[in-house]
C-alpha cells in the first residue's frame, strides 16, 4: 500500500512537470519518471510481464526517440509568457469545459458498470501467450504489416525529394 | 508481488550509496579555483557558440525510427519464445509469417540506403 | 523481522560486496594489464605489485575540485552520474548465484528476485542505461559531450536489437524467463565431462552478444563515444572527482552485468559439473557465488585483453555492423534454434 501511495504521487507529480515544465529534455525525463511508476503499478495488479514490456519498450525505446528528436531538432526551452490575453482566455475556458464534461462522465458512469478486478490469470504470460497466438492470430500477423508500414513511412520521411537517406546531410 | 519488493529495495540502496558518496566527496573536495576553470572544455580559446547550437544529421533520427519499430518486433518474440514448447510447429509457422513480413521492410530499409553511414 | 527479509537482505549485501569491490579490483587489472600487454610496468608504489592503487584513487577522487562547467544544466548534470550506476547495479537482483538451498529448514533461493520476469527485467532495466549518457552529454554545454552522447545513444540501440535477439533465442529451449531455469538447463554433461553448456548450440548467438555487448558498454574497439583522438572523452568530458568516479564505475558494472548474463545464459551460471553442491547452505552458496564470479572475471579480463588488442572502428563501420551483419545473424540464429528446436533436437 505504501509502494502504490509512493508511486501514484509520483506517477501524477511527474505527469504535471511533463506537461509544465519548459524545457522539453525535462518533460521527456518527467514522462520516464511516470511510464517508471506506471510499471510499478502493473506489478502490483499482478501484472509484471506487462511493467517489464512497459519499461522497455516505452522507456528504453520510445522515449529514447523522443530525446533524440528533441536534441536533434534543437528545441531549446519554450519561451515563458507568450500568446494574447483572450488566447489564455480561451484556453482556461476549453479545459474548464472539458474539465467538466470529464466530471460529468465520472458521475454518470458510477455505478453503472460493475467494475471487475483485474484477474491475475488473465495478463499472466502464458494465457496471454496463448491468445495472441491462436484466438488473435490474425490480428497479431496484421500488427507486423503495420511495422512494416511504419518501416516504409520511416524511411520515404527521412528522403527529401529524390535523395538517398541523408545525402545532402553534413 | 512481494518477490518483486527487493528490486526497489537494491535501487533505494544503491542510490543511497552513490548520494552518500558523492556528498562525502562535496564535503572534502578541493575548494573551487575560479571562473577560467569552470569554462566548457574545448580547445584553449572561448567558446564561440554554445554546445546546443549546432544541429545533427537526420541518419541519427532515423535509426532510432527503426530501433523503435524493430524492437517492437522483439517484444512479440519474447512470449512466443517461451510458449515454444507449447506452440510447437504451428508457432515456429506463425513466426516465420511474422519475421517475414519484417525482413521485407529490412531488405528495403537496406537497398533505400538508410542504414548505410558514410 | 521475518525470516524472508533477513535472507533477501543478506543475498542483497553477497551482491554489494562483491559489486563494490569490482570497480578497484578492474582499475588495477586494467592498468597491469595494458602495462603488460604494452610491455610498461604499470602502477607499482602503492602496496605490493600496486594492489591498492584503486584505494589511492578513490581517496584522490574524493578530494579534487569538482567542477561544473559554467552554462551547464545543474540537475541534470548531477543526476547523470547516479543513474549511470543504479540501473547497472539493480539488474543483478535476477541473477542466481547458487541453487535452492536450506536455511534452519526453510527453503531459499539464491537469487535476490526469483521472479518470473527474469532476465526480460534484466534487459528493461539495462535499456535505461542510455539515459545517463544523454543527461551527461546533454547537460554538460560542451560540444564533445553532446556529440558523445548522440553518438553513444545511436550506438546502444542498434546493438541493443542483436543482443535483445540472441538473447530470445536461448529462452526457446527453456522455455522461460527466468535465469535459474536456463542455470538447470544447462547443468547435464556430454559424454560424462563436457558441460551442457549453452554455448556450443547457441555459438552464433553468443558471438553476437559477445559482440554486441563491447558496444552496448562502449568498450573498444567500439569506444567511438569516448573516442579520445577526437572526442575528448566523449560524455563525461565534463566530469570530474566523484562524479566522473561514478562514471567510472558504471563502465565497470555494465560490463560485470553483460559479463554475468553471459555466463549464465551461455556457460552455466554458478553451476560446474564436479562440484559438489550439497552441504551446509553457507558453504553452497559461496561455492556458487566463487564459480559464478570466477566466470564474470573471465569475461572481463576478456574485455581488458580487448580493449588493448585492437584498433577502434569508424563510425560508419560501427553502424554497418551493428545493422547489417550482427542483426540477420541473430535472426538467422533465432528461426534456426527455434526449428532446430522443433525438430527435436535441442
Amino acid at each position: 500500500m505504501a509502494v502504490f501511495a509512493l508511486f501514484a504521487f509520483l506517477a501524477v507529480a511527474s505527469a504535471m512537470v511533463v506537461v509544465t515544465h519548459r524545457n522539453p529534455v525535462y518533460s521527456v525525463m518527467s514522462l520516464v519518471v511516470t511510464l517508471i511508476s506506471l510499471a510499478v503499478m502493473f506489478v502490483l495488479l499482478g501484472a509484471p510481464f506487462l511493467a517489464a514490456l512497459q519499461v522497455l519498450v516505452y522507456t528504453g525505446a520510445i522515449l529514447v526517440l523522443f530525446l533524440f528528436v528533441i536534441m536533434l531538432l534543437n528545441i531549446e526551452r519554450e519561451a515563458p509568457g507568450g500568446g494574447h490575453k483572450l488566447q489564455k482566455l480561451g484556453a482556461a475556458l476549453a479545459a474548464l469545459v472539458f474539465a467538466g464534461l470529464l466530471a460529468t462522465w465520472f458521475v454518470a458512469a458510477q455505478g453503472a458498470v460493475e467494475p471487475v478486478p483485474l484477474d491475475a490469470e488473465a495478463v499472466a504470460l502464458v494465457p496471454l501467450a496463448r491468445h495472441l497466438f491462436s484466438t488473435y492470430l490474425l490480428p497479431f500477423e496484421i500488427v507486423g504489416v503495420l511495422l512494416l508500414a511504419a518501416v516504409i513511412a520511416a524511411t520515404a520521411l527521412a528522403r527529401r525529394g529524390g535523395t538517398s537517406v541523408g545525402e545532402d546531410e553534413a | 508481488m512481494e518477490s518483486y519488493l527487493p528490486i526497489l529495495v537494491f535501487c533505494v540502496i544503491a542510490a543511497g550509496f552513490l548520494v552518500v558518496s558523492l556528498l562525502a566527496a562535496r564535503l572534502l573536495r578541493h575548494r573551487g579555483s575560479g571562473r577560467t576553470s569552470r569554462e566548457p572544455y574545448e580547445c584553449g580559446n572561448e567558446a564561440e557558440s554554445f554546445a546546443h547550437d549546432h544541429r545533427f544529421s537526420i541518419r541519427y533520427y532515423l535509426i532510432a525510427v527503426l530501433f523503435v519499430i524493430f524492437d517492437v518486433e522483439t517484444i512479440f518474440l519474447f512470449p512466443w519464445a517461451v510458449m515454444f514448447d507449447k506452440l510447437a510447429l504451428f508457432g515456429f509457422i506463425e513466426m516465420v509469417v511474422f519475421l517475414f513480413i519484417l525482413i521485407v521492410g529490412y531488405v528495403y530499409v537496406w537497398n533505400r540506403g538508410a542504414l548505410n553511414w558514410a | 523481522m521475518s525470516f524472508g527479509i533477513v535472507a533477501t537482505l543478506g543475498k542483497l549485501a553477497a551482491w554489494l560486496t562483491v559489486l563494490l569491490a569490482t570497480a578497484p579490483i578492474m582499475l588495477w587489472v586494467e592498468r597491469r594489464g595494458s602495462a603488460l600487454i604494452q610491455d610498461r610496468r604499470g602502477p607499482n608504489r602503492v602496496g605490493p605489485l600496486g594492489l591498492f592503487q584503486g584505494l589511492a584513487d578513490a581517496v584522490k577522487f574524493l578530494f579534487k575540485e569538482d567542477i561544473v562547467p559554467a552554462g551547464a544544466d545543474r540537475p541534470l548534470y548531477l543526476l547523470a552520474p547516479i543513474l549511470a550506476l543504479v540501473p547497472a547495479l539493480t539488474t543483478f537482483v535476477v541473477i542466481p548465484f547458487g541453487p535452492v538451498v536450506e536455511v534452519g529448514g526453510r527453503a531459499v533461493n539464491l537469487i535476490v528476485a526469483g521472479v518470473d520476469t527474469g532476465v526480460l527485467l534484466l534487459l528493461a532495466l539495462a535499456s535505461l542505461g542510455v539515459y545517463s549518457l544523454v543527461m551527461a552529454g546533454y547537460s554538460s554545454n560542451n560540444k564533445y559531450s553532446l556529440l558523445g552522447a548522440v553518438r553513444a545513444s545511436a550506438q546502444m540501440i542498434s546493438y541493443e536489437l542483436a543482443l535483445t535477439l540472441s538473447v530470445v533465442a536461448v529462452l526457446i529451449p527453456v522455455g522461460s524467463f527466468r535465469l535459474d531455469e536456463v542455470v538447470a538447463a544447462q547443468q547435464g554433461t556430454w559424454f560424462g565431462f563436457v558441460p551442457q553448456w549453452n554455448v556450443a548450440p547457441q555459438i552464433v548467438g553468443f558471438i553476437v552478444f559477445l559482440v554486441a555487448a563491447f558496444a552496448e558498454t562502449n568498450r573498444l574497439p567500439f569506444d567511438l563515444p569516448e573516442a579520445e583522438s577526437e572526442l575528448v572523452a566523449g560524455y563525461h568530458t565534463e566530469y570530474s572527482s566523484m562524479k566522473f568516479a561514478l562514471f567510472f564505475m558504471g563502465e565497470y558494472m555494465s560490463m560485470a552485468t553483460l559479463s554475468a548474463l553471459a555466463a549464465t545464459l551461455y556457460f552455466g551460471g554458478w553451476h560446474l559439473p564436479g562440484i559438489d553442491y550439497s552441504g551446509p547452505w553457507a558453504w553452497v552458496a559461496l561455492k556458487g557465488l566463487t564459480v559464478l564470479v570466477a566466470k564474470i572475471a573471465v569475461f572481463m579480463l576478456f574485455f581488458v585483453w580487448v580493449r588493448w588488442s585492437f584498433p577502434r572502428f569508424r563510425f560508419d563501420q560501427l553502424m554497418r555492423l551493428g545493422w547489417k551483419v550482427l542483426l540477420p545473424l541473430a535472426i538467422f540464429n533465432l528461426v534456426a534454434i527455434a526449428a532446430l528446436t522443433v525438430a527435436g533436437v535441442l
